[in-house]
């Protein structure tokens, strides 16, 4: 367990990094407070899985800093990192039961009652060979494997992608509750926003490998309004605080952060939804925005 | 009484209102309702992340809230308890009744139709709450 809550859980600080010519990440930085539940938003090949690559420890980035519980990532940092990757890496040849064996094996902080108490509330049958699991249950022993192992930052790459609806709401409980008695910080990166809406407290938008908007979600959505009225109307914002604005005919609606007063002239206008406004960022890549 | 009291809460993600808030009017909603009595124990915030999948911290933070509005308290290792009955609903209910009932026939009579007046009926009621809570109307 963290001694001290004030040092940031994962720091990321100017990371950037390409893969041949290809730039995955570009001058990453923000900070995830310990026992936070940050969703990692972006479209596919925005950069998530290499950022929580990069997180783990098991890349180096081309330049900047990641950080975690203080420490530079690497191995030093390991043991306290639970990271689950997309593929749900396991041994197919292995059953249930010997897959749970190696991992008390191999992590010294292994909870053996509790990876046994989370298999059996996955119905995961012991004798089955991993090979022959379907990929719902594939993805939920690799999370086993990872909350077994009593990290104190769970990395998780598309976590709930390979589950039904059933399994979601499962999965989704049983991180809660490790979140509640632990205080575990969870990163986890999504596209689904029903996934995220009431489980995420912190959100990192991801857009061509850049960070667009990295807040609290409480705070962002306060900080957002979705306003709808003609086109004409947004020209009294500072273009500055339009994020987006989509426009049909004479109408309009726009996502705008207001720096100011509250608008004003013709125009309805609302709180966003947490959709509203993550598709708000994800539409618009090309300008970067201060973050919060 | 005594008892921890199951509340199912649920999020609605249709609109922009907070989670937290959301949470706090279940509550509210199930004390005046009477499914929750004064000394009913409320759930722990890890019971609801584990079947609800909802974050802890935004429970607590409900709970808390909850708490400064004098509708709960907190018991030091104990857990949260309902302390106050809400108001019953005002006497005047059924009066109010009457007279939106007469303003919904001037209404249909009109021409609007159900959403339509669901429309005004939300946006003249956002008008009475104070600024950044909900939907409002400017101009």
């Amino acid at each position: 367990m963290s001694a001290d809550r004030t040092t940031p859980a994962l720091e990321v600080a100017g990371v950037a990094h390409t893969f041949g010519r290809r730039r995955a990440l570009d001058d990453c930085s923000f900070t995830v407070p310990a026992g936070a539940v940050t969703a990692l938003v972006g479209r596919n090949g925005a950069g998530k899985s290499t950022l929580l690559r990069a997180a783990a420890g098991l890349l180096r980035p081309d330049s900047g800093e990641v950080r975690v519980f203080g420490e530079p990532a690497g191995d030093g940092s390991l043991p306290r990192i639970g990271y689950v990757a997309q593929q749900a890496p396991l041994y197919p040849m292995l059953t249930v039961a010997q897959t749970l064996t190696v991992g008390s094996r191999l992590n010294p902080r292994w909870d053996a009652a509790y990876a046994h108490r989370l298999a059996d509330d996955a119905d995961l049958p012991g004798a089955a060979r991993v090979g022959t699991l379907p990929a719902g249950h594939r993805s939920r022993l690799a999370l086993v494997m990872a909350l077994a192992k009593r990290p104190d930052l769970l990395l998780l790459d598309e976590p709930l992608a390979p589950l039904d609806p059933v399994a979601r709401t499962e999965v989704a409980g049983t991180l809660m509750a490790d979140v509640a008695e632990r205080g575990t910080t969870v990163v986890l990166s999504s596209h689904v926003v029903a996934d995220i809406d009431g489980v995420c407290d912190r959100v990192v938008v991801l857009t061509e490998g850049r960070v667009r908007l990295a807040a609290e979600v409480e705070a962002a959505l306060d900080g957002h309004l979705v306003a709808v009225g003609a086109g004409i109307e947004f020209s009294a914002f500072d273009s500055s605080e339009v994020v987006e604005v989509r426009a049909a005919g004479a109408d309009a609606t726009a996502l705008i952060r207001p720096t100011g007063s509250a608008p004003s002239g013709g125009l309805a206008w609302h709180r966003p939804t947490l959709e509203e406004l993550l598709l708000g960022y994800l539409r618009t890549p090309t300008r970067q925005v201060p973050t919060a | 009484m005594g008892l921890a009291v199951d509340v199912i809460f649920r999020i609605d993600r249709r609109t922009g209102t907070a989670v937290y808030a959301q949470l706090m009017h279940q509550v509210r909603q199930a004390v005046r309702m009477g499914r929750l009595a004064p000394g009913d124990q409320l759930p722990t915030a890890r019971e609801v992340a584990e079947r609800t999948g909802i974050n802890p911290n935004t429970v607590l933070k409900a709970y808390r809230e909850l708490e400064v509005a004098g509708l709960v308290e907190a018991r030091q290792g104990s857990g949260t308890y309902v302390r106050a009955h809400l108001k019953p609903l005002p006497d005047n209910l059924e009066a109010l009744r009457h007279e939106l009932a007469a303003w919904a026939e001037r209404a249909r009579a009109a021409g609007l139709d159900v959403s339509d007046m669901q429309d005004l009926v939300a946006e003249v009621a956002a008008g009475t709450v104070p600024a950044g809570q909900e939907a409002h109307r400017v101009g």
